[in-house]
């Protein structure tokens, strides 16, 4: 029996969350492979140290009966999480599908830099930009090639409103 | 300028096991045999990070057995810090009545929920009930003002048991929630980073 | 009498290498890879995650390449290291109607919002075997699909909505308080079950059993007469909440197929006649099973709607208890186990109630008979 209770914190300004939340899912949308080119591209990083080493495991994705109703659970999904500490006690966090332990690390440490001024705009325009449109770029591209089998009826009549 | 969006504390939460496979490990063996033995006692001589009003066993213990499918209660008056950590390490739900959680932890210096108010369990499932965890200031096997006998299942003849800083009727408590098996509330008391196990089964000589 | 055996140690670990070598085959023949399984089998793979519950393309194709094809077994190995890996969370509820679609049909109207979309569909060839295949050779193929000026509709409001409008059609809305659901990885099945725990059973069920359950709901073992209003096959962003942020962030992406069926309700005494729904729901690209849960969810709602309830599809206990493949194959492959003592105990009374029967007047033998079964 689960009791899901999301806490609630003390709040950070909305729209600082709302920042951070988009460039952790660039981060976790981003293929492992090109997320590592873009870190190595940054040269050295600041030290970091483990709070949590990448840790593999699971979330029960949930679902809605009819696709709007009442939840069940679906099934399970890989997960690998990780947080790290900059030595000025900032604190990076990643969930990440799948079980690559390289791809949580590196999206933990990033989340950390993102947070500090003096990386911030360099780790914007240097990896997650280019990630996000890469990502965006791949849906784009699946959704013109789906494009091209949708039927084209020749009704006279449009449906109903 | 970017604030750090954590939640209550800007500070990350104290490490969790520095070895978790094996410390954890250790850790389930030594409450085991706490439980098989009633009365005995068992060190935890483990690293890790201990939040501000935990013991080194209490945390160890909870890094240990609670997680995501453990509800956990704590006295209200227990330091944030201590919430932030067990909600990053274990994720274990934190509930407000004790009858809800499958661990009620009491650390030193705060009220013990009476037995009575903790899940005792369900007929079908007598072990989905409380465990309670319950900090105490001195806990040894010699003869004492403060030692009772115990026996019952996983004792031999007789075992003598010492503990101060228990609640004052916890005693009481413990005879009437032995009436209830196969339902009733199991405990750990524990120690600095020692663990002492008391089944249900277990019983108080008056 | 108990006969002690020796040499199965060496009989057993003999055994895995054979096994090994029958898996592996002929060496001489390029090894497969887990990436040519991920991407040349992904039907295989979507089938192996959805009934071994966990989505994780890379260990479903180990787990097919270390079964040597054999689906269920795969199921069986996810199964077994799903036990080993500690759950982190839930996810928030996926959203369905915001799933990036490769694939998008409707029965029930020909015109709908966002179009009749064929995607990545066997439905249309004509089942002809394609020798060209024969070549290892991507030379003979056609070139890749280029993409359109245009791409689908970013959102398509889904089929079952549009019949709410005359409120024609069984809602579905969410329950006050939005409760969590019930789990079976955590809770065993009781019954009467909630719809919570048949949809994640079925979710995981064996999609041959549940493809004849609905197939029989078809053919008048059941009362429907179903239509799929709405299909779809795409992939979605899956978010979870974390307790050490405070907030919820996107994990990840996954495959779906949803299958929303609807029929006929005739109404009741508390009730106007109406549209009632089946639901089905799948990781990865599985369309013939998400059809098949949706056709069983339906049949398992007759009870409850004041229908006829009495075919097999019907029947709660049969279906949600028999339709897991790796408890089916359990308990159906245990018989390989010795039973020695209980045979030789069965051989032991045969032999006595042949020899009753040859001595005994007629009469007198199933009196007999009906002892030793008393007695056994």
């Amino acid at each position: 029996m689960s009791v899901s209770t999301p806490y609630a914190p003390t709040s950070p300004p909305a729209d600082a969350v709302v920042r951070r939340a988009a460039w952790m899912r660039v981060l976790a949308l981003a293929e492992p492979d090109a997320l590592d080119e873009a870190v190595q591209a940054l040269g050295a990083l600041p030290p970091h140290r483990a709070l949590r080493n990448p840790e593999r495991g699971m979330a029960m994705v949930r679902a809605r009966s009819g696709g709007t109703g009442a939840q069940f659970n679906l099934g399970e999904m890989s997960i690998t999480r990780c947080a790290v500490t900059l030595d000025d006690g900032v604190m990076g966090v990643a969930y990440v599908q799948g079980r690559e332990r390289r791809h949580a690390e590196q999206a933990a440490v990033l989340d950390a830099l993102l947070q500090r001024a003096d990386w911030h705009d360099r780790i914007q325009s240097m990896v997650i930009a280019p990630l996000a449109q890469a990502h965006s770029a791949r849906a784009q591209h699946q959704a013109r090639v789906a494009a091209q089998t949708q039927v084209e009826f020749f009704t006279m009549v449009r449906g109903e409103d | 300028m970017l604030t750090n969006p954590t939640s209550v504390s800007n500070a990350p939460p104290a490490p969790g096991f520095a070895d978790a496979v094996m410390q954890s490990q250790q850790t389930f063996r030594a409450a085991l045999q706490a439980v098989a033995q009633p009365g005995s006692i068992h060190e935890t001589e483990l690293e890790c990070g201990v939040p501000p009003g935990l013991s080194a066993g209490m945390t160890a213990t909870l890094l240990t057995l609670a997680d995501v499918d453990t509800p956990v209660w704590l006295p209200p008056e227990v330091d944030e810090a201590v919430r932030q950590y067990l909600r990053f390490h274990c994720g274990c739900p934190l509930v407000s009545e004790p009858e809800h959680a499958r661990f009620v932890v009491v650390p030193a210096g705060h009220a013990a929920p009476a037995l009575e108010h903790c899940d005792a369990g369900d007929p079908a499932y007598p072990d989905s009930s409380s465990t309670m965890l319950l900090e105490v200031d001195a806990l040894d096997n010699e003869p004492s003002t403060a030692s009772v006998m115990l026996s019952g299942p996983g004792i031999a003849d007789r075992q003598c048991l010492s503990v101060t800083g228990l609640p004052a009727d916890f005693w009481q408590q413990w005879r009437a929630n032995h009436q209830l098996f196969p339902l009733g509330v199991d405990a750990f008391l524990i120690q600095g980073n020692r663990l002492c196990g008391l089944p249900r089964t277990v019983v108080v000589e008056d | 009498m108990y006969v002690a055996v020796k040499g199965g140690e060496r009989a057993i670990l003999n055994s895995y290498r054979m096994l090994d070598a029958y898996r592996r085959g002929d060496p001489e023949v390029p090894e497969l890879s887990l990436a040519q399984i991920r991407q040349q089998m992904p039907l295989a793979i979507s089938r192996v995650m959805a009934e071994g519950a966990l989505y994780d393309p890379q260990l479903a194709a180990l787990a097919i390449k270390q079964a040597a094809g054999d689906v269920l077994e795969a199921v069986f190995l996810l199964r077994a290291y799903r036990t080993t890996l500690p759950r982190f969370g839930y996810t928030q509820p996926v959203d369905t109607a915001r799933m990036r679609l490769s694939r998008r049909i409707s029965s029930t109207f020909k015109d709908v919002p966002g179009g009749q979309i064929l995607g990545p569909t066997y439905d249309y060839t004509q089942r002809l075997l394609d020798f060209s295949l024969e070549a290892e050779s991507d030379a003979t193929r056609e070139a890749p699909l280029p993409a359109a000026d245009q791409p689908v509709a970013a959102t398509m409001p889904r089929v079952t909505d549009l019949l709410q409008h005359d409120d024609l059609i069984d809602q579905e809305p969410i329950p006050p308080g939005d409760p969590a659901p019930f789990d079976l990885t955590r809770q065993p099945l009781s019954f009467p079950a909630g719809r919570d725990a048949r949809l994640q059973n079925l979710a995981r069920a064996d999609e041959g059993f549940l493809l004849s359950m609905g197939y029989s709901t078809q053919r008048g073992y059941g009362n429907t007469h179903p239509f799929a209003a709405e299909i779809r096959y795409g992939s979605l962003e899956v978010e979870m909440f974390v307790e050490e942020l405070g907030f919820a962030v996107t994990v990840g992406e996954i495959e779906l197929t949803e299958c929303q069926m609807v029929s006929q309700f005739g109404g009741n005494a508390q009730e106007a006649p109406k549209f009632t729904r089946g639901y089905g729901l799948t990781f990865g690209y599985g369309e013939r099973k998400a059809m098949s849960m949706a056709l069983v969810d339906r049949a398992l709602k007759a009870d409850e709607l004041g229908e006829a309830a009495t075919a097999p599809a019907n029947d709660h206990e049969f279906v949600l208890y028999h339709s897991d493949n790796v408890e089916a194959s359990g308990f159906v492959q245990h018989l390989k186990l010795p039973h020695y003592v209980d045979f030789q105990a069965n051989l032991e009374l045969l032999r006595h109630m042949r020899d009753e029967q040859a001595t005994a007047p007629v009469a007198a033998v199933s009196d007999v008979l009906a002892d030793e079964a008393v007695a056994s």
